[in-house]
C-alpha cells in the first residue's frame, strides 16, 4: 500500500541581523578582508520585514500564491512589491527574526541561549499571538537576563552574539570549552535548525489536520550536524525537535546527503509506510544560516537588495493510504548510482527518463517536473543562471536526444513541464520538495496527474569523494486502495441464522 | 572561484610552471565562466582568495568551446558533455571567455 | 599547434553545468594530464 501525502509545512524566517553576523560570506570575508566596500556597503542592502513579505517568491513558498504567478509577473522580482504581503500562508508563515529568538530559546535545552529582559518583554506577547505556537513552547521561555551579562558573555566569552536591529539583545554560548562540535557558533547553527525545523513541523501537522500524538517516526534531512568531539555527528535533530514540537509518541532519525537529504528521506519515510513498519511519519529540516547572504557580493555588486535574508523550513507529514490524498509512488523510482558518474545526461538519465523508460512512460507523461527549485531572482545576479529552468532543459534535452522529442518542442516543453523556481537557496530547502504542498493541492484538485520529485545532491562538497547524487520518485493521484473481499458483520449473522434455520428444520424433519 | 580551489591552481602554477597548465572550467552561465577565466589569469576579482593580486594569465578554456572541443574523442565529448549543448548559451560563453583569454592570458 | 596535448589540465567543473568528472574524461581523451578536478556548487 503506497504512502499519502497528508500535509506540507513550509515556513520562512526573516532574519537580517543573522545576514551579517552569520552568513558564511560575511564571516568569511571579515577574516580575510575586514575593511571591504562589500561589508561596508552590506548594511545599505538589508530588506525590511515588510519587504520580505512583500516578495512574490516568499509569498508563493508559504502558499499564499502558487508558482505560476512568477510567470506573469515580469523578472526579476525583487523589485516589483507583491500585493499580497501577508505573514500568515496556507503552508506557514514568514516569522520576524525576534519571535523566532524566542522559538530558538524555547528550542534549547541546554541553557545556552540567553535573551535580554526588556526583549522578552517586548516580544513574547507578539508570539503568543502566534495560533501555531504551543502553550508548551510558550510556557519554555525564560524572563530573560541584564544586558551587562549579554555584553560581558559576547565580549569576554566568545559567545555567539544574537542582535536585533544591530541592537545586542542575546547570545548563545558555548556547550563546553574546548570541544568545537560544541562551539558557540555550532550550537547556534543547530538552534536555528531546530527551532525551524519545530515550526515546520507544527504547519505540517496544522495542514494534515492531525495530532501530534499521531506521529510515530520523524526523519530530519537538514545539513547540520549535532554531536561532540567523539561522535561529531551522533544526531539527532529529529527526534529533539519532536519533542519541542510535543510528538509525544515519535521517535525518529537524521538522514543526510546534501540537497538530495530530502527526497532520500521521503523515500525512506514512504518506505516504511509501505512496510507496515510505522502509520504516519514525518520528514522535517531546519534552515541554515550559514547559507544567508551567500550569493550577497553579487547582490551588492549589482546594487539588488540581499535576497538571501530568510532562513527555510520544511516538513511533510506521510501516513498510511487514505484513498483521498495523493501517492508516493516508488515503484517508478529514478536513482544516481556509484556508476552513473557525474555526466550530465548520465546524471539526468539515471534520474529521470530511464525510471520513466522502465515503467512505460515518456517524459511528457508527467505534468510537472519538480528538480531543484532555487529562485532564479537570487541565482541570476549571481552568475549561477536560473537552475529549475537549466534542469528542464536538461530533462528536454536528453527527451529529443533519445528521440522522445523533437528539438522544436524543446522550449514549450521547459514552460509547461517546469515548475519556476521560488525557494530561498538553503541548500536541501529548494531541493524538489517546496513544490510538494502545491502539487499536493493541484493533484486533490485534479488539475494534474503525476509529479516527479527531483533531488541532486553535491556530495563532492564534502570532500570525501567526487562522485553526485540524486534520487527522484512520483507523486500521483490516489488510485485508491482495493476493496478486499471480506465478509460483513451482517453477512455472517445471516449465514449462522440460516445454517441454524436449516439445522432446526433437519431436527423437526428427523422427528 | 572557491578558496581551497585558488589554492590549488597557485600551488600547481608554481610546481608545473604557469606556461605548463591549462584550465578547463565548466560553468553553467557566461558569466560564471567569465569569473572563473577572470581569477585564473587576471586575480580573484572578489578579492576574497589566494588568487587576489596574483596574476597567473593562464591559458584557460570553457569545455565547450569549439577550440578545445576539436582535441577531443568525439564520442568521449558526446557521452560526457553532449547533451549540454543544448542547454547552455554557447555563444555567450564562448564571447566571455575569448574576451578574458585576449586581456589577461599569457599563455594561450 | 595543440592546446591540450602534454599539458596539466586543472578542472573546475560546475554543479550546475559541466562537472568537474566528466571535464576530465574529455581532457584526458585530449593527451593532457589532469593534476587537479574539482566541482564547484553557486547554490
Amino acid at each position: 500500500m503506497n504512502s499519502v501525502i497528508r500535509g506540507t509545512g513550509y515556513p520562512l524566517v526573516h532574519v537580517p541581523d543573522m545576514v551579517l553576523l552569520n552568513g558564511t560570506t560575511q564571516t568569511t570575508e571579515r577574516i580575510v578582508n575586514p575593511e571591504s566596500e562589500y561589508l561596508k556597503k552590506l548594511g545599505d542592502h538589508i530588506r525590511t520585514y515588510e519587504q520580505a513579505c512583500a516578495y512574490y517568491p516568499n509569498q508563493v513558498y508559504i502558499g499564499n500564491y502558487t508558482p505560476e504567478i512568477l510567470e506573469e509577473v515580469e523578472f526579476p522580482w525583487y523589485d516589483k512589491p507583491s500585493p499580497v504581503s501577508d505573514r500568515f500562508g496556507k503552508y506557514g508563515e514568514i516569522m520576524p527574526q525576534e519571535e523566532f529568538y524566542l522559538l530558538m530559546q524555547a528550542s534549547d535545552e541546554f541553557e545556552l541561549l540567553f535573551l535580554e529582559k526588556a526583549f522578552v518583554e517586548k516580544y513574547k506577547p507578539e508570539l503568543a499571538k502566534n495560533g501555531i505556537i504551543t502553550e508548551a513552547i510558550l510556557d519554555r521561555i525564560h524572563e530573560g537576563v541584564e544586558l551587562e551579562q549579554i555584553k560581558k558573555q559576547v565580549n569576554e566569552h566568545k559567545a555567539e552574539p544574537l542582535r536585533s536591529n544591530g541592537e545586542l539583545v542575546g547570545y548563545v554560548k558555548n556547550a563546553h570549552a574546548i570541544d568545537e562540535n560544541l562551539s558557540a557558533h555550532v550550537m547556534l547553527e543547530n538552534l536555528v535548525s531546530k527551532a525551524s525545523s519545530v515550526l515546520s513541523l507544527l504547519y505540517a501537522l496544522k495542514d494534515a489536520g492531525m495530532n501530534p500524538d499521531d506521529v510515530e517516526y520523524v526523519i530530519d534531512c537538514s545539513e547540520e550536524a549535532c554531536g561532540d568531539m567523539n561522535q561529531r555527528g551522533g544526531g539527532n535533530f529529529a527526534k529533539a525537535a519532536a519533542e519541542t514540537a510535543g510528538l509525544n509518541n515519535a521517535t525518529g532519525s537524521d538522514v543526510r546527503g546534501f540537497c538530495a537529504a530530502p527526497s532520500h528521506a521521503l523515500t525512506m519515510a514512504a518506505s516504511l509506510i509501505k512496510a507496515g513498519t510505522f502509520n504516519c511519519v514525518a520528514v522535517t529540516a531546519g534552515g541554515s544560516t550559514a547559507k544567508l547572504g551567500m550569493n550577497g557580493k553579487e547582490h551588492v555588486n549589482k546594487d539588488l537588495p540581499i535576497l538571501e535574508d530568510v532562513l527555510g523550513g520544511f516538513a511533510t507529514i506521510l501516513t498510511a493510504n487514505d484513498n483521498i490524498n495523493p501517492e508516493i509512488n516508488l515503484d517508478i523510482q529514478g536513482i544516481h548510482t556509484v556508476g552513473t558518474g557525474s555526466s550530465p545526461q548520465n546524471v539526468i538519465g539515471s534520474l529521470v527518463v530511464d525510471p520513466l523508460e522502465r515503467a512505460g512512460l515518456k517524459v511528457t507523461d508527467i505534468n510537472k517536473y519538480s528538480p531543484e527549485m532555487q529562485n532564479p531572482d537570487v541565482t541570476k545576479p549571481a552568475g549561477a543562471g536560473d537552475v529549475p529552468q537549466s534542469n528542464m532543459k536538461m530533462i528536454g534535452a536528453l527527451a529529443v536526444k533519445r528521440g522522445d522529442m523533437d528539438r522544436k518542442d524543446l522550449n514549450d516543453f521547459v514552460s509547461k513541464h517546469g515548475v519556476v523556481g521560488f525557494a530561498p537557496t538553503q541548500g536541501h530547502i529548494p531541493s524538489g520538495v517546496p513544490y510538494l504542498g502545491h502539487a499536493r493541492q493541484e493533484i486533490l484538485d485534479g488539475k494534474m496527474e503525476k509529479v516527479m520529485i527531483v533531488g541532486k545532491g553535491s556530495l563532492f562538497l564534502g570532500r570525501l569523494t567526487n562522485l553526485f547524487d540524486g534520487i527522484s520518485f512520483i507523486v500521483q493521484a490516489n488510485e485508491g486502495v482495493e476493496e478486499e473481499a471480506t465478509v460483513s458483520r451482517d453477512e455472517i449473522r445471516g449465514l449462522i441464522a440460516e445454517s441454524l434455520r436449516d439445522f432446526a428444520s433437519s431436527l423437526l424433519e428427523s422427528r | 572561484m572557491d578558496l581551497e580551489n585558488q589554492q590549488r591552481v597557485l600551488d600547481l602554477s608554481n610546481e608545473y610552471g604557469a606556461e605548463n597548465i591549462v584550465v578547463l572550467v565548466g560553468a553553467g552561465e557566461g558569466e560564471a565562466a567569465g569569473l572563473a577565466a577572470e581569477t585564473v589569469t587576471a586575480g580573484d576579482p572578489t578579492y576574497a582568495g589566494p588568487l587576489t593580486g596574483v596574476s597567473l594569465g593562464l591559458c584557460v578554456y570553457h569545455v565547450c568551446e569549439e577550440a578545445v572541443k576539436a582535441e577531443f574523442d568525439p564520442d568521449i565529448y558526446d557521452e560526457q558533455v553532449g547533451m549540454m549543448e543544448m542547454v547552455l548559451d554557447l555563444d555567450e560563453i564562448a564571447e566571455e571567455m575569448e574576451a578574458i583569454r585576449e586581456e589577461y592570458t599569457k599563455y594561450c | 599547434m595543440s592546446i591540450l596535448e602534454g599539458k596539466k589540465a586543472i578542472v573546475i567543473g560546475d554543479r550546475d553545468g559541466v562537472p568537474g568528472p566528466a571535464i576530465s574524461l574529455c581532457v584526458e581523451s585530449a593527451g593532457a594530464e589532469v593534476v587537479y578536478s574539482s566541482t564547484e556548487c553557486f547554490v
